[in-house]
Protein backbone atom coordinates (compact mmCIF):
# COMPACT_ATOMS: atom_id res chain seq x y z
CA UNK A 1 0.00 0.00 0.00
CA UNK A 2 1.34 3.34 -1.08
CA UNK A 3 0.60 5.77 2.06
CA UNK A 4 1.22 9.25 0.02
CA UNK A 5 -1.80 10.08 -1.71
CA UNK A 6 -0.40 12.35 -4.40
CA UNK A 7 1.55 8.86 -5.95
CA UNK A 8 -2.36 7.51 -5.59
CA UNK A 9 -3.46 6.87 -9.64
CA UNK A 10 0.00 7.86 -10.88
CA UNK A 11 2.38 4.82 -12.54
CA UNK A 12 3.72 2.86 -10.03
CA UNK A 13 7.65 2.03 -9.29
CA UNK A 14 8.26 -0.84 -7.63
CA UNK A 15 12.56 -0.10 -7.87
CA UNK A 16 11.39 2.69 -5.55
CA UNK A 17 11.17 1.84 -1.80
CA UNK A 18 8.21 4.09 -0.53
CA UNK A 19 8.63 3.06 3.27
CA UNK A 20 12.45 3.96 3.18
CA UNK A 21 13.03 6.67 6.03
CA UNK A 22 16.64 6.97 4.89
CA UNK A 23 17.87 9.65 4.28
CA UNK A 24 14.17 11.28 4.37
CA UNK A 25 11.35 10.61 2.41
CA UNK A 26 10.59 11.25 -1.05
CA UNK A 27 8.03 10.76 -3.84
CA UNK A 28 8.71 8.17 -5.89
CA UNK A 29 10.36 10.30 -8.80
CA UNK A 30 8.80 8.16 -11.63
CA UNK A 31 6.62 11.10 -12.77
CA UNK A 32 8.32 12.15 -15.83
CA UNK A 33 8.78 16.17 -16.23
CA UNK A 34 6.62 17.68 -19.25
CA UNK A 35 8.99 20.55 -19.99
CA UNK A 36 12.67 18.67 -18.61
CA UNK A 37 13.14 18.74 -22.33
CA UNK A 38 12.56 22.51 -22.60
CA UNK A 39 9.28 23.60 -25.51
CA UNK A 40 10.58 22.53 -28.61
CA UNK A 41 10.25 25.02 -31.01
CA UNK A 42 10.93 24.97 -35.43
CA UNK A 43 14.65 24.72 -35.22
CA UNK A 44 14.75 24.22 -39.38
CA UNK A 45 11.96 23.61 -41.74
CA UNK A 46 11.48 20.28 -43.15
CA UNK A 47 9.00 20.10 -45.82
CA UNK A 48 10.11 23.27 -47.88
CA UNK A 49 8.99 24.91 -51.04
CA UNK A 50 11.42 26.91 -53.22
CA UNK A 51 11.22 30.32 -54.49
CA UNK A 52 8.38 32.30 -55.49
CA UNK A 53 8.86 35.09 -57.56
CA UNK A 54 5.82 38.08 -58.18
CA UNK A 55 6.21 41.21 -60.27
CA UNK A 56 4.05 43.90 -60.59
CA UNK A 57 2.25 44.87 -64.57
CA UNK A 58 0.10 47.00 -66.29
CA UNK A 59 -3.08 45.07 -64.89
CA UNK A 60 -2.61 44.25 -61.45
CA UNK A 61 0.48 42.03 -59.68
CA UNK A 62 1.20 38.17 -61.29
CA UNK A 63 2.79 35.48 -58.77
CA UNK A 64 4.48 32.66 -60.00
CA UNK A 65 5.85 29.12 -58.09
CA UNK A 66 6.32 25.56 -58.87
CA UNK A 67 4.22 22.71 -57.33
CA UNK A 68 6.85 21.08 -55.16
CA UNK A 69 7.61 20.23 -51.38
CA UNK A 70 10.86 18.50 -50.69
CA UNK A 71 12.27 16.65 -47.60
CA UNK A 72 15.61 17.58 -48.23
CA UNK A 73 16.93 17.06 -50.85
CA UNK A 74 13.84 14.41 -51.78
CA UNK A 75 11.47 16.08 -54.25
CA UNK A 76 8.78 14.12 -51.71
CA UNK A 77 5.42 16.27 -52.74
CA UNK A 78 5.01 16.99 -56.38
CA UNK A 79 1.55 18.32 -56.27
CA UNK A 80 1.58 21.05 -53.80
CA UNK A 81 -0.18 24.11 -54.32
CA UNK A 82 2.15 27.39 -53.14
CA UNK A 83 0.00 30.13 -54.04
CA UNK A 84 -3.62 30.26 -52.41
CA UNK A 85 -6.17 33.23 -52.40
CA UNK A 86 -6.67 34.83 -49.08
CA UNK A 87 -9.92 36.70 -49.62
CA UNK A 88 -10.96 38.43 -52.81
CA UNK A 89 -8.10 40.86 -53.36
CA UNK A 90 -5.03 38.96 -52.39
CA UNK A 91 -2.92 36.02 -53.36
CA UNK A 92 -0.25 34.60 -50.41
CA UNK A 93 2.85 32.48 -51.60
CA UNK A 94 4.93 30.48 -49.56
CA UNK A 95 8.38 29.17 -49.50
CA UNK A 96 9.82 27.22 -46.90
CA UNK A 97 8.67 25.10 -44.43
CA UNK A 98 4.90 23.97 -45.94
CA UNK A 99 3.23 23.00 -42.30
CA UNK A 100 4.23 26.37 -40.76
CA UNK A 101 2.17 27.87 -44.19
CA UNK A 102 -0.38 25.46 -43.84
CA UNK A 103 -1.00 26.91 -40.42
CA UNK A 104 -0.73 30.65 -41.50
CA UNK A 105 -3.21 29.91 -44.27
CA UNK A 106 -6.01 28.25 -41.20
CA UNK A 107 -5.12 31.73 -39.31
CA UNK A 108 -6.12 33.95 -42.60
CA UNK A 109 -9.04 31.65 -43.41
CA UNK A 110 -10.29 32.47 -39.81
CA UNK A 111 -9.42 36.21 -39.78
CA UNK A 112 -10.72 36.37 -43.29
CA UNK A 113 -14.24 34.41 -41.89
CA UNK A 114 -14.39 36.95 -39.04
CA UNK A 115 -14.00 40.12 -40.77
CA UNK A 116 -16.90 38.43 -43.68
CA UNK A 117 -19.08 38.05 -40.45
CA UNK A 118 -19.18 41.35 -39.64
CA UNK A 119 -21.30 42.09 -42.74
CA UNK A 120 -19.74 45.62 -42.56
CA UNK A 121 -18.96 46.15 -46.40
CA UNK A 122 -15.03 46.26 -45.71
CA UNK A 123 -13.11 43.54 -47.02
CA UNK A 124 -9.61 42.66 -46.18
CA UNK A 125 -7.09 44.01 -48.95
CA UNK A 126 -3.72 43.03 -49.33
CA UNK A 127 -2.18 45.49 -47.81
CA UNK A 128 -4.26 44.20 -44.30
CA UNK A 129 -2.75 40.82 -45.08
CA UNK A 130 0.56 41.61 -45.18
CA UNK A 131 0.31 43.95 -41.95
CA UNK A 132 -1.17 41.14 -40.19
CA UNK A 133 1.23 38.84 -41.64
CA UNK A 134 4.47 40.90 -40.51
CA UNK A 135 2.97 41.04 -37.43
CA UNK A 136 2.65 37.22 -37.04
CA UNK A 137 6.08 36.61 -38.41
CA UNK A 138 7.89 39.18 -35.81
CA UNK A 139 5.94 38.18 -32.89
CA UNK A 140 6.86 34.82 -33.48
CA UNK A 141 10.74 35.08 -34.49
CA UNK A 142 9.96 37.42 -31.18
CA UNK A 143 9.49 34.53 -29.13
CA UNK A 144 12.69 32.76 -30.66
CA UNK A 145 9.65 30.34 -32.45
CA UNK A 146 9.28 30.95 -35.63
CA UNK A 147 7.20 30.09 -38.70
CA UNK A 148 9.81 28.82 -41.19
CA UNK A 149 9.02 30.73 -44.32
CA UNK A 150 9.69 33.44 -46.92
CA UNK A 151 5.95 34.74 -47.67
CA UNK A 152 4.78 37.15 -50.94
CA UNK A 153 1.78 39.05 -50.70
CA UNK A 154 0.21 40.41 -54.17
CA UNK A 155 -3.06 42.34 -54.82
CA UNK A 156 -4.64 44.50 -56.22
CA UNK A 157 -7.35 46.70 -54.40
CA UNK A 158 -9.17 50.09 -54.85
CA UNK A 159 -7.18 50.35 -58.41
CA UNK A 160 -3.78 50.28 -56.21
CA UNK A 161 -1.39 47.41 -56.97
CA UNK A 162 0.04 45.84 -53.63
CA UNK A 163 3.42 43.55 -53.92
CA UNK A 164 5.21 42.65 -50.20
CA UNK A 165 7.83 40.39 -48.37
CA UNK A 166 7.85 38.89 -45.20
CA UNK A 167 10.17 36.44 -44.01
CA UNK A 168 10.59 34.58 -40.55
CA UNK A 169 12.51 37.19 -38.76
CA UNK A 170 9.79 39.91 -39.38
CA UNK A 171 11.74 41.91 -42.30
CA UNK A 172 9.26 43.31 -44.88
CA UNK A 173 9.73 44.77 -47.57
CA UNK A 174 7.85 46.20 -51.11
CA UNK A 175 9.21 46.57 -54.75
CA UNK A 176 8.04 46.32 -58.11
CA UNK A 177 9.25 42.92 -58.55
CA UNK A 178 10.19 40.09 -55.69
CA UNK A 179 11.58 36.96 -55.56
CA UNK A 180 12.13 34.39 -52.20
CA UNK A 181 14.82 31.87 -51.68
CA UNK A 182 17.00 31.00 -54.71
CA UNK A 183 14.70 33.07 -56.83
CA UNK A 184 16.06 35.99 -55.23
CA UNK A 185 19.48 35.44 -56.61
CA UNK A 186 19.17 33.53 -60.40
CA UNK A 187 15.46 35.29 -60.49
CA UNK A 188 15.83 38.55 -59.26
CA UNK A 189 17.96 40.31 -61.85
CA UNK A 190 16.03 38.74 -64.51
CA UNK A 191 12.76 40.37 -63.41
CA UNK A 192 14.46 43.65 -62.42
CA UNK A 193 16.06 43.71 -66.29
CA UNK A 194 12.34 43.04 -67.64
CA UNK A 195 10.41 44.88 -65.33
CA UNK A 196 11.67 48.15 -63.47
CA UNK A 197 10.36 51.06 -64.90
CA UNK A 198 7.54 49.40 -67.40
CA UNK A 199 5.09 48.28 -64.49
CA UNK A 200 2.43 50.24 -66.34
CA UNK A 201 3.22 49.21 -69.40
CA UNK A 202 3.97 45.55 -69.22
CA UNK A 203 1.19 43.45 -70.29
CA UNK A 204 -0.70 40.47 -68.98
CA UNK A 205 1.56 37.86 -71.38
CA UNK A 206 4.69 39.55 -71.53
CA UNK A 207 4.50 39.35 -67.64
CA UNK A 208 3.21 35.63 -67.75
CA UNK A 209 6.59 35.10 -70.50
CA UNK A 210 9.10 36.68 -68.01
CA UNK A 211 8.05 34.87 -64.76
CA UNK A 212 7.54 31.29 -67.18
CA UNK A 213 11.37 32.26 -68.87
CA UNK A 214 12.45 32.75 -65.09
CA UNK A 215 10.99 29.84 -63.95
CA UNK A 216 12.74 27.74 -66.62
CA UNK A 217 16.07 29.39 -65.67
CA UNK A 218 15.18 27.98 -62.05
CA UNK A 219 14.10 24.87 -63.17
CA UNK A 220 17.11 24.01 -64.77
CA UNK A 221 19.44 25.70 -61.66
CA UNK A 222 17.94 25.14 -58.90
CA UNK A 223 18.26 21.44 -57.56
CA UNK A 224 15.11 21.75 -55.81
CA UNK A 225 12.58 23.08 -57.74
CA UNK A 226 10.18 21.06 -60.41
CA UNK A 227 9.11 21.92 -63.82
CA UNK A 228 5.59 21.19 -62.93
CA UNK A 229 3.60 24.97 -61.80
CA UNK A 230 1.57 27.78 -60.94
CA UNK A 231 0.37 31.36 -61.72
CA UNK A 232 -1.52 33.27 -60.09
CA UNK A 233 -3.10 36.78 -61.11
CA UNK A 234 -4.74 39.43 -58.91
CA UNK A 235 -6.16 42.41 -61.46
CA UNK A 236 -9.31 44.14 -60.86
CA UNK A 237 -11.34 41.23 -61.45
CA UNK A 238 -9.76 39.58 -58.43
CA UNK A 239 -7.79 36.47 -58.03
CA UNK A 240 -7.18 33.79 -60.74
CA UNK A 241 -5.00 30.71 -59.73
CA UNK A 242 -4.42 28.88 -63.06
CA UNK A 243 -3.70 24.56 -63.02
CA UNK A 244 -0.72 23.00 -62.93
CA UNK A 245 1.18 23.81 -65.97
CA UNK A 246 4.49 22.07 -67.34
CA UNK A 247 7.39 23.73 -68.76
CA UNK A 248 8.67 23.69 -71.94
CA UNK A 249 12.56 22.48 -71.18
CA UNK A 250 15.16 21.16 -73.88
CA UNK A 251 18.34 19.44 -73.14
CA UNK A 252 19.59 19.22 -76.71
CA UNK A 253 21.93 21.75 -76.03
CA UNK A 254 23.76 19.05 -73.41
CA UNK A 255 24.97 16.99 -76.48
CA UNK A 256 27.21 20.12 -77.28
CA UNK A 257 28.93 20.05 -73.40
CA UNK A 258 32.69 19.69 -73.26
CA UNK A 259 35.11 19.56 -70.60
CA UNK A 260 33.16 17.79 -68.06
CA UNK A 261 30.64 14.82 -67.24
CA UNK A 262 30.11 11.84 -69.01
CA UNK A 263 31.51 12.14 -72.32
CA UNK A 264 33.82 9.63 -74.78
CA UNK A 265 36.04 12.15 -76.68
CA UNK B 1 18.81 18.90 -21.41
CA UNK B 2 17.23 21.78 -23.89
CA UNK B 3 18.62 21.73 -27.12
CA UNK B 4 21.19 25.08 -28.16
CA UNK B 5 18.51 27.63 -30.72
CA UNK B 6 20.09 27.64 -33.74
CA UNK B 7 17.62 29.76 -35.16
CA UNK B 8 19.26 33.63 -35.35
CA UNK B 9 16.20 36.42 -34.58
CA UNK B 10 18.75 39.32 -36.01
CA UNK B 11 19.99 40.57 -39.41
CA UNK B 12 21.43 43.09 -40.63
CA UNK B 13 19.97 45.43 -43.09
CA UNK B 14 22.96 47.84 -44.55
CA UNK B 15 22.41 51.50 -45.43
CA UNK B 16 23.31 54.31 -43.33
CA UNK B 17 21.44 57.46 -41.62
CA UNK B 18 23.33 61.10 -40.67
CA UNK B 19 21.72 63.83 -39.16
CA UNK B 20 23.39 67.24 -38.73
CA UNK B 21 21.98 70.36 -36.58
CA UNK B 22 22.68 74.23 -37.31
CA UNK B 23 21.52 77.03 -35.29
CA UNK B 24 18.01 77.38 -36.29
CA UNK B 25 17.73 74.09 -38.11
CA UNK B 26 18.20 70.34 -38.18
CA UNK B 27 18.82 67.84 -40.97
CA UNK B 28 18.02 64.48 -41.02
CA UNK B 29 18.78 61.74 -43.82
CA UNK B 30 19.45 58.23 -44.83
CA UNK B 31 19.60 55.60 -48.00
CA UNK B 32 16.63 54.27 -48.91
CA UNK B 33 18.70 50.51 -50.16
CA UNK B 34 17.30 47.38 -48.18
CA UNK B 35 19.98 44.64 -48.12
CA UNK B 36 20.69 41.38 -46.91
CA UNK B 37 23.81 39.90 -47.71
CA UNK B 38 25.00 41.01 -51.05
CA UNK B 39 21.70 41.11 -52.21
CA UNK B 40 19.47 44.38 -52.68
CA UNK B 41 16.06 43.67 -51.11
CA UNK B 42 14.43 46.65 -52.31
CA UNK B 43 15.70 50.34 -53.81
CA UNK B 44 12.89 52.04 -51.71
CA UNK B 45 12.37 51.44 -47.75
CA UNK B 46 12.51 54.20 -45.92
CA UNK B 47 14.68 54.82 -42.94
CA UNK B 48 13.58 58.15 -41.71
CA UNK B 49 10.22 59.17 -40.34
CA UNK B 50 8.71 62.05 -39.06
CA UNK B 51 7.26 61.78 -35.72
CA UNK B 52 6.01 65.54 -35.15
CA UNK B 53 6.16 68.46 -36.68
CA UNK B 54 9.82 69.17 -34.90
CA UNK B 55 11.07 65.94 -34.68
CA UNK B 56 12.31 63.17 -37.07
CA UNK B 57 13.82 59.71 -35.93
CA UNK B 58 16.47 57.90 -38.50
CA UNK B 59 16.47 54.26 -38.01
CA UNK B 60 19.17 51.99 -39.20
CA UNK B 61 20.32 48.07 -38.31
CA UNK B 62 17.82 45.01 -38.44
CA UNK B 63 14.98 46.70 -40.62
CA UNK B 64 12.38 44.68 -38.59
CA UNK B 65 13.64 46.00 -35.41
CA UNK B 66 13.85 49.33 -36.97
CA UNK B 67 10.26 49.08 -38.10
CA UNK B 68 8.46 48.03 -34.86
CA UNK B 69 10.43 50.94 -33.02
CA UNK B 70 9.54 53.61 -34.67
CA UNK B 71 5.65 52.70 -34.57
CA UNK B 72 5.73 51.90 -31.01
CA UNK B 73 7.77 55.37 -30.80
CA UNK B 74 5.12 56.84 -32.71
CA UNK B 75 2.39 55.20 -30.74
CA UNK B 76 3.32 56.73 -27.43
CA UNK B 77 4.07 60.42 -28.64
CA UNK B 78 0.25 59.80 -30.04
CA UNK B 79 -0.62 59.10 -26.45
CA UNK B 80 0.99 61.45 -25.20
CA UNK B 81 -0.45 64.09 -27.33
CA UNK B 82 -3.92 62.64 -26.49
CA UNK B 83 -2.84 63.16 -22.76
CA UNK B 84 -1.32 66.89 -23.05
CA UNK B 85 -2.88 68.09 -26.00
CA UNK B 86 0.61 69.06 -27.27
CA UNK B 87 3.68 67.43 -28.87
CA UNK B 88 6.02 65.99 -27.30
CA UNK B 89 9.42 67.83 -26.88
CA UNK B 90 12.55 67.04 -28.37
CA UNK B 91 14.56 66.30 -25.66
CA UNK B 92 11.56 64.26 -23.59
CA UNK B 93 11.21 62.28 -26.89
CA UNK B 94 15.00 61.47 -26.43
CA UNK B 95 14.73 59.96 -23.31
CA UNK B 96 11.69 58.41 -24.05
CA UNK B 97 13.83 56.61 -26.72
CA UNK B 98 16.36 55.77 -24.03
CA UNK B 99 13.89 54.04 -21.86
CA UNK B 100 12.20 52.25 -24.37
CA UNK B 101 15.37 51.02 -25.47
CA UNK B 102 16.57 50.36 -22.20
CA UNK B 103 13.49 48.51 -21.53
CA UNK B 104 14.33 45.45 -23.85
CA UNK B 105 18.26 45.71 -22.93
CA UNK B 106 18.33 41.48 -22.71
CA UNK B 107 17.07 41.38 -26.12
CA UNK B 108 17.48 44.49 -27.70
CA UNK B 109 16.51 46.20 -30.61
CA UNK B 110 19.32 45.75 -33.17
CA UNK B 111 19.06 49.31 -34.22
CA UNK B 112 20.84 52.26 -34.20
CA UNK B 113 18.76 55.57 -33.85
CA UNK B 114 19.60 59.23 -34.84
CA UNK B 115 16.73 61.58 -33.62
CA UNK B 116 17.09 65.07 -35.41
CA UNK B 117 14.63 68.21 -34.48
CA UNK B 118 14.55 71.42 -32.63
CA UNK B 119 14.57 71.95 -29.06
CA UNK B 120 11.99 74.07 -27.38
CA UNK B 121 14.75 76.96 -26.95
CA UNK B 122 14.50 77.07 -30.87
CA UNK B 123 18.04 75.77 -31.42
CA UNK B 124 18.86 72.64 -33.72
CA UNK B 125 19.63 69.61 -32.11
CA UNK B 126 20.87 65.65 -32.51
CA UNK B 127 20.43 62.61 -30.85
CA UNK B 128 22.11 59.60 -31.51
CA UNK B 129 21.57 56.40 -30.00
CA UNK B 130 23.39 53.07 -29.35
CA UNK B 131 20.87 49.56 -29.44
CA UNK B 132 20.45 49.64 -25.40
CA UNK B 133 19.72 53.03 -24.69
CA UNK B 134 22.92 55.34 -24.63
CA UNK B 135 22.33 58.26 -25.69
CA UNK B 136 24.04 61.97 -26.36
CA UNK B 137 23.04 65.76 -27.55
CA UNK B 138 25.84 66.11 -30.53
CA UNK B 139 25.82 68.55 -33.39
CA UNK B 140 26.23 65.49 -35.92
CA UNK B 141 26.10 61.76 -35.91
CA UNK B 142 26.36 59.15 -38.80
CA UNK B 143 25.51 55.54 -38.55
CA UNK B 144 25.10 52.29 -40.45
CA UNK B 145 27.05 50.65 -42.95
CA UNK B 146 28.82 53.48 -44.21
CA UNK B 147 29.74 55.19 -40.34
CA UNK B 148 32.95 54.43 -40.66
CA UNK B 149 33.48 56.46 -44.06
CA UNK B 150 30.95 59.79 -43.26
CA UNK B 151 31.94 60.08 -39.27
CA UNK B 152 35.22 61.10 -39.94
CA UNK B 153 34.29 63.53 -43.18
CA UNK B 154 31.73 65.20 -40.63
CA UNK B 155 34.28 65.63 -37.95
CA UNK B 156 36.49 67.42 -40.58
CA UNK B 157 33.92 69.31 -42.36
CA UNK B 158 31.45 69.74 -39.40
CA UNK B 159 33.99 70.11 -36.13
CA UNK B 160 36.79 71.41 -38.19
CA UNK B 161 38.95 68.67 -36.92
CA UNK B 162 42.69 68.62 -37.97
CA UNK B 163 41.85 72.32 -39.83
CA UNK B 164 43.84 75.10 -38.27
CA UNK B 165 41.25 78.51 -38.93
CA UNK B 166 43.14 81.40 -40.32
CA UNK B 167 45.24 83.78 -38.64
CA UNK B 168 43.03 86.17 -36.83
CA UNK B 169 39.82 84.04 -37.59
CA UNK B 170 37.81 81.08 -35.49
CA UNK B 171 35.88 78.17 -37.20
CA UNK B 172 31.96 79.01 -37.02
CA UNK B 173 29.81 77.56 -34.16
CA UNK B 174 27.28 76.70 -36.44
CA UNK B 175 27.57 76.22 -40.53
CA UNK B 176 24.72 77.76 -42.87
CA UNK B 177 21.62 75.50 -43.92
CA UNK B 178 23.41 75.51 -47.92
CA UNK B 179 26.42 74.35 -46.99
CA UNK B 180 25.00 70.97 -44.50
CA UNK B 181 22.90 70.17 -47.38
CA UNK B 182 26.65 70.18 -49.80
CA UNK B 183 27.77 68.30 -47.01
CA UNK B 184 24.93 65.18 -46.67
CA UNK B 185 24.88 64.82 -50.03
CA UNK B 186 28.34 64.73 -50.47
CA UNK B 187 28.84 62.26 -47.45
CA UNK B 188 26.10 59.94 -49.33
CA UNK B 189 27.74 60.27 -53.11
CA UNK B 190 30.84 59.58 -51.67
CA UNK B 191 29.46 56.54 -48.99
CA UNK B 192 27.34 55.45 -52.58
CA UNK B 193 30.77 55.01 -54.82
CA UNK B 194 32.91 52.99 -51.69
CA UNK B 195 30.25 51.06 -49.88
CA UNK B 196 28.19 48.59 -51.49
CA UNK B 197 25.13 48.42 -48.78
CA UNK B 198 24.42 52.36 -49.42
CA UNK B 199 22.87 53.45 -52.95
CA UNK B 200 19.63 53.35 -54.60
CA UNK B 201 17.92 56.67 -53.08
CA UNK B 202 18.05 59.60 -50.69
CA UNK B 203 15.79 61.07 -48.14
CA UNK B 204 16.70 64.15 -46.35
CA UNK B 205 14.51 65.58 -43.85
CA UNK B 206 14.76 69.36 -43.31
CA UNK B 207 13.79 70.70 -39.86
CA UNK B 208 13.54 74.71 -39.58
CA UNK B 209 12.32 76.49 -36.26
CA UNK B 210 9.67 78.57 -35.72
CA UNK B 211 9.87 81.99 -37.25
CA UNK B 212 13.26 81.00 -39.23
CA UNK B 213 14.53 83.25 -42.19
CA UNK B 214 13.36 81.30 -45.45
CA UNK B 215 15.50 82.99 -48.07
CA UNK B 216 18.42 80.60 -47.99
CA UNK B 217 16.19 77.32 -48.06
CA UNK B 218 13.29 78.73 -50.60
CA UNK B 219 16.93 79.08 -53.15
CA UNK B 220 17.41 75.70 -52.80
CA UNK B 221 14.08 74.44 -52.86
CA UNK B 222 13.53 76.21 -55.99
CA UNK B 223 16.63 74.14 -57.99
CA UNK B 224 14.48 70.91 -56.54
CA UNK B 225 11.41 72.02 -56.95
CA UNK B 226 9.75 68.33 -57.73
CA UNK B 227 12.05 66.54 -55.44
CA UNK B 228 11.00 68.66 -52.14
CA UNK B 229 8.12 68.15 -50.56
CA UNK B 230 6.49 69.68 -47.17
CA UNK B 231 5.54 67.48 -44.72
CA UNK B 232 4.43 70.13 -41.45
CA UNK B 233 1.29 69.44 -40.17
CA UNK B 234 0.44 72.40 -37.89
CA UNK B 235 0.58 76.21 -38.29
CA UNK B 236 2.55 78.81 -37.36
CA UNK B 237 5.11 76.09 -35.95
CA UNK B 238 8.45 74.52 -36.70
CA UNK B 239 8.36 73.25 -40.60
CA UNK B 240 9.56 70.10 -41.80
CA UNK B 241 10.65 69.49 -45.68
CA UNK B 242 11.97 66.08 -47.39
CA UNK B 243 14.21 65.87 -50.27
CA UNK B 244 13.90 62.65 -52.82
CA UNK B 245 17.67 62.64 -54.76
CA UNK B 246 18.47 59.76 -56.61
CA UNK B 247 21.74 57.85 -55.53
CA UNK B 248 23.65 55.19 -58.01
CA UNK B 249 21.20 52.30 -58.14
CA UNK B 250 24.71 49.78 -59.04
Amino acid sequence: MDHFPTNWGRPRNDAFDAYGTYPIHQRPNNVKDTFAEGVQHTQQPIVTGTSVLAIKYKDGIMMAADNLASYGSLARFRDVQRLHAVGNHTVLGASGDMSDFQYIRSLLDDLVIEEFTEQDEHTLGPAEIHEYLSQLMYARRSKLNPLWNSLLVGGYKDGKRFLAYVDLLGTTYSASTIATGYGSYIAQPLLRKAVEGREDTLTELEAQAILEESLLVLFYRDARSLDKYQIAKVTEGGVAISESMALKTSWSFAEGIRGYGAQTQ
Amino acid sequence: MAQTRSFNPYTENGGTILAISGQDFSVIAGDTRQSEGYSIQTRYAPKVFRLTDRAVLAVNGFAADGNMFVKKVKQRLEWYKHAHSKDMPLKAIARLIQTMLYAKRFFPYYVYNILGGIEEDGTGAVYSFDPVGSYEREACRAAGAAQSLVQPFLDNQIYFKNQVAAPGTTHPAHLPLPDVLSIVIDSFTSATERHIEVGDGLEVYIVLAKGRDLQDFEAIRARNVHLTQELTVTEDGERIFVMRLDLKKD
